[in-house]
Formats: C-alpha cells, sequence, structure tokens
C-alpha cells in the first residue's frame, strides 16, 4: 500500500529551527502493518530545510560509538544529497508512541544501531529522493526518468537545475512510491567511506552538553546515597542535621533505601549528603563476601542443575573413552562500566506532567518509567534524549537514574532537579558484568583430536537480576552467548562431535546487567584459552588445532587466518616476544585477534602489537569501525588486565578509579585493524572484538611464562619466573 | 566573594571556600566543559590550566587560588577551535563519547608546550587522563599531527 505523507506540525518543530522546513513522512510499503492493517510500524524520516541542509533523523542514540553518523551515511548515499549538507536530530520516545512507533525502537544496545535500521533508513532515504525528484519533474513538466540527480542537485533534460530545498515542499504531497531499490553496496560513495564523524566539533571546546551539564532556571540539584548493601534498608535519617549547611533545599527519602539531598548547586548537595547521619538495616546480604562468591561458583561447577544451552552427541562417553582428558577451571570476575560520565538525570514533573532529560541508551525505556513513576499517563511524559558520556550497557541495564530524578521532582513539583551520582555512588551501584567461573573438560583420542568437550559455566544470570520475565523456564539463554550451535548473536565456531554447554545459575548480592560485549566477553576469554591448552595437551600448534575444527565455520576461520597472516604466525615472532591468537563470533560479526607480548624479568607485560580481523558483512565508515576496535581493545584490555569489582559485607569495594583501574595510555597496545567484509549479512562492530581482546592476550602470555591464566583480571598473578 | 581570573576574565564567585575549583566553574561560572569524572584526581577529565600548567581542578580549592593566578579552561583554550590540538583532534575524528576529550585537551595542549616534537614513548609517559571509549591510539596520533601543525 501507500500512504498519503503528512505534515506534522509536531515533529516538525523538532525537527527544525528554520521556519518554512518541511518534514517527509515516509511510510514504505511492505512495511509491517498492525492488525488493524492501517498503521506502519516502521518509516524512516528526512527533513529538509529550505537552504538544503537535510536533517537525518535518528533513532538510536550517539554514545561515542558513531552510529549516528553510519545511519546518516546510509540515508544520504540513498537520497543522493550532499554529504557537506547532513545533520542530524532525535525524535523523542514521546513523538515515537504519539506516532505509533513510527521510528520502531530507540534501543542502542547489543550493537545493532546499524544492523537493525540499516533496511529501514536506506529505504527512507531512496524513497524520499524518489519523491523529490518526481516534485521536479512534475515542475518541468516531463518523465521521471528524463531528470538525474548528484549531491542534491536535479538535473532536467534541457539542463535547468533544481534543489532540493527547491522542491522540498511539493515532493511532499507526492504519494509514497510503491516500492524503492536500494543500491547494491558496490555503488556506495558515502557510505561504505571513512566521513569524519558528525558530532566532533562541539566535544574539542567544551560546547557540548552532556545531561550531567544541562542547567534549567530555578533548577535545584539532588546528590544520592543507596544502601551500601542489596536489599538493605533505612532505619532513619536525620535531616535536621544539613537542613541549616548552605544551599540546602530539601532531604528526600525514596523508597526503603534511597536519599537524595537537594540543593542549589550539586556540590553543596553533596556536602551535605555525606554530613547527613542515617541509620542503615544492611539486611541478609550484609556478611556476605567474596569467600561466599567463591563457594557458591565452585558448588556449580559440579552440581547436577545445569540448564543445557548446546548438546551434541554423548559426551560422557566422549570424556570416558579419551586417550586423554583435558580439565580446567576458569573465571571472571564481576566488572563495572565506569562510563565517564557518571550517573544522572534531570526531572521536572507538574501535576500533569513529567518531562525527563537523561542519557539512556533506550529513551522508551525510560518513557515508561516516568509515566508509571509519576502516575501519569505516558502522552504527559517525555523524554530528552542526550548524547551519552559513554554507555556500555549501564544505561540500558536499569533505568534507576530516571525513577529516582522523576521521585525527587514529584517532591518538588514545577521544580527541575537535576540528581547527579558522585562517582562512589555511581561504581558501588552499578549493573556489574555478571561473574562465572567454567569447568572446562576435553576429551582427546590418541591422535589429539577434539572428541568431546563439556563446558559447565556456574554463576549469575543478567536476566534473572534484571528481568526475570525474560527467562525461559528458568533458563538463561544469554548466558550461551557464542557457545550456541545456531544465533547471530553468538555462534560456537568449531565442530565438535559430542559437545555439553550448561549453566549452574547461581545468584550473588550483586545486581547484574549488560556490560559491553556481555556474556561472550567470559565465554570467548574460557573457550578461547582452552582451545590452546587442548592444542599443547594434542602437541599441535593451536591455530592448526582450531583449524581442523573449523572447516564447517568458514567464516570463523577466514578471521582467524587474517589474524595470523598480519601476526606473522608462520614466522619467528622477535626475540623475546611470543604470540597468541584467538576468534569468537558475536552480535553478527565474526572477529578474531592475534596478540604480541613480552614479559620482563621482573613479570611486567608488555602488549607490542594487537592484529585484529573483522567480518561485519558489511561496512558503512571503515574509520569508525576502527576506533570502534580500538577503543573495544581499551575496554575488553581493562577488565582482562587491571579490573574487578570485589564485594565483603555485602559491599563493593572498588569506588573510584584508584581502586578500580582501567587501561590507560600507559597500557594501550598498538591495533592493527582489518576489516574483511564478506556480504551477505550485517553484524555490529561496537562490542565484538572486545571478546578477542583478553584470549589473544593471555594465550600469548602463557607462551611468554609458561602460566597459564585463568582467573582474571592478569595483576592478581606473578608473571616473574619461578 | 573571590575574584577568580578565569580566560580572561575577572569573575566574582559566591562559595564556599573549600569548594574544589571543578564544581566552582561548572556551578557558579557556568563553565561545563570542565567535567566531573571522578574527583580524587584519578581520571582527569577536570583538567584546567592555572598559569599555564595542567591541574586536575577537582583538587584545588577556590581558597587555595591566589589572586594573580590565570585559569584557562576548555572554553578558553582558543577562538574557533583554533588551537593545534584541537586542529588536529577535529582531523583525526578522536573523541568517540567525548567526555573526557576537553580534560585530554587540556592536558595534550600542555603536555605539547613541553614536548614541542614527542615521541611515542614521552606521550605514554606524559598523558595520564583516562578515556573509558579507548581513544588513546588517536590521541597519541593526535598530538603528533597537533605537534606539525604548531
Amino acid at each position: 500500500m501507500t500512504q498519503r505523507i503528512t505534515l506534522s506540525r509536531r515533529s516538525f518543530l523538532a525537527g527544525t529551527a528554520a521556519a518554512g522546513g518541511l518534514s517527509l513522512g515516509l511510510a514504505l510499503p511492505g512495511a509491517a502493518q498492525n492488525a488493524t492493517g492501517s498503521t506502519p510500524e516502521l518509516n524512516a524520516w528526512v527533513v529538509i530545510n529550505p537552504d538544503n541542509t537535510v536533517v537525518v533523523r535518528v533513532a538510536k542514540i550517539e554514545m561515542g560509538q558513531g552510529t549516528l553518523t553510519g545511519l546518516a551515511q546510509l540515508v544520504a548515499e540513498e537520497l543522493e544529497c550532499d554529504w557537506d549538507t547532513v545533520t542530524w536530530s532525535y525524535p523523542t520516545p514521546g513523538e515515537n508512541v504519539a506516532r505509533d512507533r513510527i521510528w520502531g525502537s530507540f534501543g542502542t544496545f547489543g550493537s545493532q544501531g546499524i544492523r537493525t535500521s540499516q533496511q529501514m533508513v536506506r529505504e527512507g532515504g531512496a524513497a524520499a529522493r524518489l519523491m523529490l525528484l518526481q516534485a521536479a519533474a512534475n515542475r518541468w513538466g516531463v518523465d521521471v526518468d528524463e531528470v538525474t540527480v548528484a549531491k542534491g542537485i536535479i538535473t532536467g533534460p534541457d539542463g535547468a537545475t533544481l534543489t532540493y530545498g527547491d522542491v522540498a515542499s511539493e515532493a511532499a504531497t507526492l504519494d509514497v512510491p510503491a516500492e524503492v531499490t536500494l543500491k547494491d553496496p558496490s555503488e556506495w560513495t558515502v557510505a561504505g567511506t571513512s566521513v569524519l564523524r558528525l558530532d566532533t566539533a562541539d566535544k574539542l571546546d567544551g560546547s557540548r552538553k552532556f545531561a550531567i551539564d544541562l542547567t534549567q532556571p530555578g533548577m535545584m540539584l539532588g546528590a544520592v546515597k543507596q544502601t551500601p548493601v542489596l536489599g538493605g534498608k533505612i532505619v532513619s535519617f536525620d535531616a535536621d542535621a544539613v537542613t541549616g549547611m548552605p544551599g540546602v533545599q530539601k532531604v528526600v527519602q525514596i523508597g526503603e533505601d534511597t536519599v537524595v539531598v537537594v540543593a542549589n548547586t550539586w556540590w553543596r548537595a553533596k556536602t551535605a549528603l555525606d554530613a547527613l547521619p542515617i541509620e542503615w538495616d544492611l539486611g541478609e546480604n550484609a556478611t556476605f563476601g567474596m569467600a561466599d562468591l567463591e563457594a557458591m561458583l565452585n558448588e556449580g561447577l559440579t552440581a547436577n542443575d545445569g540448564f543445557v544451552g548446546n548438546e551434541a552427541g554423548d559426551v560422557e562417553a566422549a570424556l570416558d573413552g579419551a586417550a586423554q582428558v583435558v580439565e580446567a577451571v576458569y573465571h571472571y570476575p564481576s566488572q563495572h562500566h565506569a562510563t565517564m560520565e557518571p550517573m544522572n538525570a534531570m526531572a521536572l514533573v507538574t501535576d500533569d506532567s513529567c518531562e525527563v532529560w537523561v542519557a539512556t541508551q533506550n529513551a522508551e525505556t525510560d518513557l515508561a518509567v516516568a509515566a508509571e513513576t509519576s502516575g501519569l499517563e505516558i502522552p504527559q511524559c517525555d523524554i530528552h534524549r542526550i548524547n551519552l558520556g559513554g554507555g556500555f550497557g549501564r544505561r540500558a541495564s536499569s533505568s534507576d537514574y530516571t525513577v529516582i530524578a522523576v521521585r525527587v521532582g514529584m517532591e518538588m513539583k514545577g521544580t527541575p532537579v537535576k540528581v547527579i551520582w558522585s562517582r562512589e555512588e555511581d561504581s558501588t551501584h552499578g549493573t556489574y558484568h555478571p561473574t562465572t567461573k567454567a569447568r572446562m573438560r576435553g576429551a582427546l583420542d590418541a591422535d589429539g583430536n577434539l572428541t568431546g568437550m563439556h563446558i559447565r559455566i556456574s554463576g549469575q544470570s543478567i536476566f534473572a537480576g534484571l528481568m526475570p520475565f525474560a527467562l525461559e523456564d528458568g533458563m538463561d539463554p544469554l548466558t550461551f552467548q557464542g557457545l550456541q550451535a545456531e544465533s547471530t548473536e553468538g555462534e560456537f565456531g568449531y565442530t565438535v562431535p559430542n559437545l555439553l554447554v550448561d549453566h549452574a545459575m547461581r545468584n550473588p548480592p550483586l545486581r547484574p546487567g549488560f556490560w559491553r560485549g556481555v556474556n561472550n566477553n567470559q565465554n570467548a576469554f574460557y573457550l578461547e584459552c582452552f582451545m590452546d591448552e587442548l592444542a599443547d595437551a594434542a602437541g599441535k600448534d593451536p591455530l592448526e588445532f582450531r583449524r581442523g575444527l573449523m572447516q564447517d565455520h568458514p567464516l570463523h576461520l577466514a578471521v582467524l587466518e587474517k589474524v595470523a597472516e598480519g601476526i606473522g604466525w608462520d614466522t619467528p615472532a622477535p626475540e623475546g616476544r611470543f604470540r597468541g591468537l584467538c576468534q569468537h563470533m558475536g552480535y553478527g560479526s565474526y572477529v578474531a585477534a592475534a596478540a604480541e607480548v613480552s614479559v620482563d624479568d621482573r613479570g611486567n607485560l608488555t602488549i607490542h602489537k594487537i592484529v585484529a580481523a573483522t567480518d561485519p558483512g558489511h561496512v558503512v565508515n571503515p574509520q569508525q569501525i576502527e576506533a570502534q576496535i580500538e577503543g573495544s581493545f581499551a575496554y575488553g584490555l581493562s577488565a582482562g588486565l587491571l579490573s574487578q569489582v570485589t564485594i565483603e559485607e555485602g559491599q563493593v569495594q572498588e569506588e573510584n578509579f584508584d581502586t578500580y583501574p582501567i587501561v590507560s595510555m600507559w597500557e594501550m597496545p598498538e591495533v592493527e585493524s582489518h576489516l574483511i567484509p564478506s556480504g551477505g549479512f550485517w553484524g555490529g562492530v561496537g562490542e565484538p572484538t572486545i571478546f578477542v581482546a583478553t584470549p589473544a592476550v593471555m594465550n600469548a602470555v602463557y607462551r611468554a611464562t609458561g602460566k597459564r591464566v585463568r582467573e582474571l583480571p592478569l595483576n592478581k598473578h606473578d608473571l616473574s619466573p619461578t | 566573594m573571590q575574584t577568580l581570573t578565569v580566560n580572561g576574565n575577572n569573575l566574582e564567585v559566591d562559595a564556599e571556600p573549600d569548594t574544589p575549583l571543578l564544581w566552582v566553574l561548572r556551578e557558579q561560572l557556568g563553565l561545563t566543559g570542565t567535567k566531573y569524572g571522578c574527583g580524587v584526581a584519578a581520571c582527569g577529565a577536570c583538567t584546567v590550566h592555572i598559569d599555564g600548567a595542567p591541574v586536575r581542578s577537582c583538587q584545588v580549592q577556590l581558597q587555595d587560588v591566589r589572586p594573580d593566578e590565570t585559569i584557562t579552561t576548555i572554553e578558553g583554550l582558543s577562538a574557533d577551535r583554533s588551537h593545534p590540538i584541537q586542529q588536529a583532534w577535529l582531523e583525526l575524528d578522536v573523541p568517540q563519547c567525548g567526555y573526557c576529550q576537553s580534560g585530554q585537551i587540556m592536558a595534550a595542549a600542555a603536555f605539547l608546550e613541553d614536548y614541542p616534537d614527542p615521541t611515542d614513548e614521552d606521550i605514554k609517559a606524559g598523558m595520564t587522563n583516562l578515556c573509558r571509549c579507548g581513544t588513546y591510539n588517536r590521541i597519541k596520533a593526535g598530538i603528533k599531527r597537533a605537534a606539525e601543525l604548531s
């Protein structure tokens, strides 16, 4: 079907500040229909101003990963506009709801930004182009086939020209084309190229306003303190002790476990909060420590209650009949996201409205949360989406910041209140990377062939902690990322005739969350380090051993071969240097890494180089993918080398970067990135290379030292010769 | 009331004397380009220049700023983003999320004064600001490019 384009005053006003601008609504044929058959579920949006600037409306959110530039490239490619005229804007989730979710999902996680919306935005660009050309043809009274366009300049048969801005308003009255034909990626001239980001300039002079920077007339600031122990409660606090302090306006208790001091500056609010006497009932988790966690995870390694995530053949029979059984236990600790911008949100609540300004990876969730928290209807609420000072999954795991800002706003109706977490509160109230252990068992025959493998995962489930409704008969399928037989989100890359991957769920009192890379991180560490252990036991080269198991997984193998070639696997490493490699697949993309390291006689590790390969199917912006790959190694190696969240007496111990070290310039290796898109699918790039950072380095560390690091981070271990 | 010289302007500040300069800049003066990251001098997001030297402003109390000292924030580093560090950052697409970049740029600008022709090792030793997105390799390349532009 085709649908008449309508001008929406609201989106028009939101989309452009230029009077006389035009909003092209593109309801595309073939889009999924709802039950009544009247409302398209997906649309793309292009706004063209009279001055020819093109505003690409972006449903996803930018947090550094470059998605908004990539999406704009895809729109511009099909639109045939001048890239230099492209700008962007964000619709709000309230607008999305009011328009039957015309923009689809705002959720920005799982490396989905490009891969789940590329079709929609390309169709949007193509449909807009056809309508603009038709409008020009109509004006000239010629057939549309007689007009051409390049960089937003339409040329008629007699050489006359019109700009997109000239005909945009006429185009808006035309029918949406019944169908559009998208360019083959081989024809791309804007997409697929390393254009610079659209959002850099104001990050260079301090003018970019992050959510933490926003101000409003009359704004008040809140400093927050939450129970130090999960499940703890406030017994009492003495607000009178701080109400006379400079700037203090109010002390607000939220629920049973949170206090917010509101003042006219955040520093004054925090100063008063630090002075506020609070008596806590810390509850039943107040004795829990790392020894308890260790015992909990160890028990699960051999328990009988495993959920099965992948199974083939008879693994116990294979182990019983093996010439050699290799066994090892690995451990991946809890990790904090540690976004550089601490959690914060600003809310303005009145009797009949609730607005929130927040850096969030999924503003539709925040909208629902704002409505539920305020008791208002969704049309009375809206979320203003602000680019994130880092997300990494923290701002997709819990909307706690929105809940608390709205709750404070409800206590101070008509006053905008911005609540900011101190770094210490942020660090100790995260949604942490789940901690698990894995008992790995491999069966080798007399020729060193892998005939069976059992991976028993013991530990934490994100779904159980964050969203139990997503469990499937108690099982968390996300636990098996990268170890499943068939999944675009993480597929096992080896053929093992007898295989069992199962999970004994053990949930310590730490709130889990989606941490960039998610469960692929530990699963790749377990599997790819153990593969090296198996290769050693089989007396085979780690690459050759893997090759033998990967013949049915050519895309997994291709990236591995690429990094082997890049690091020079077939030639000796320079004197004193040692190499390791690995591969993994997740979020639609195939990735591999090879590391070259040395360890000095005091045990200090130097990572000289990492060669990375990514097959994301299609490449939209090579230099931005390279930036993601480099960044993913910084993030992944932070967990591999330096960082862990520990818990004692129920309380997270690492409060700040002095006790939660992350990779700095000092540790950052050189990264050589190879992009080898094979076409035919669309994979993500924000996360996948995180998976391979740690196993590649740990495999190299083993070659350098003979020490197999099975518990992260590396800095717990002494690598000096013993 | 205390008077500060910030980006060439003499500004009166009404804040408690023990307020960190970071929060004076952000909340009393509205200069939000200087970022709060850790509050313990670990991350460098709050880096400003005092008399040209890079300082983590979360560790400087208002009362410790002497009347003759001049403070430069990211907003005052240059007009029109023309400092070589800013030019190089733009040319190489250094920032990702951008939150730490004010501090990185202020640290890099001061570093470049001391090391006009830096080696990789100089940069590794001299640039200690944290970036969670992991822009370090582009920061390194950006500093070298800025050295060429200077």
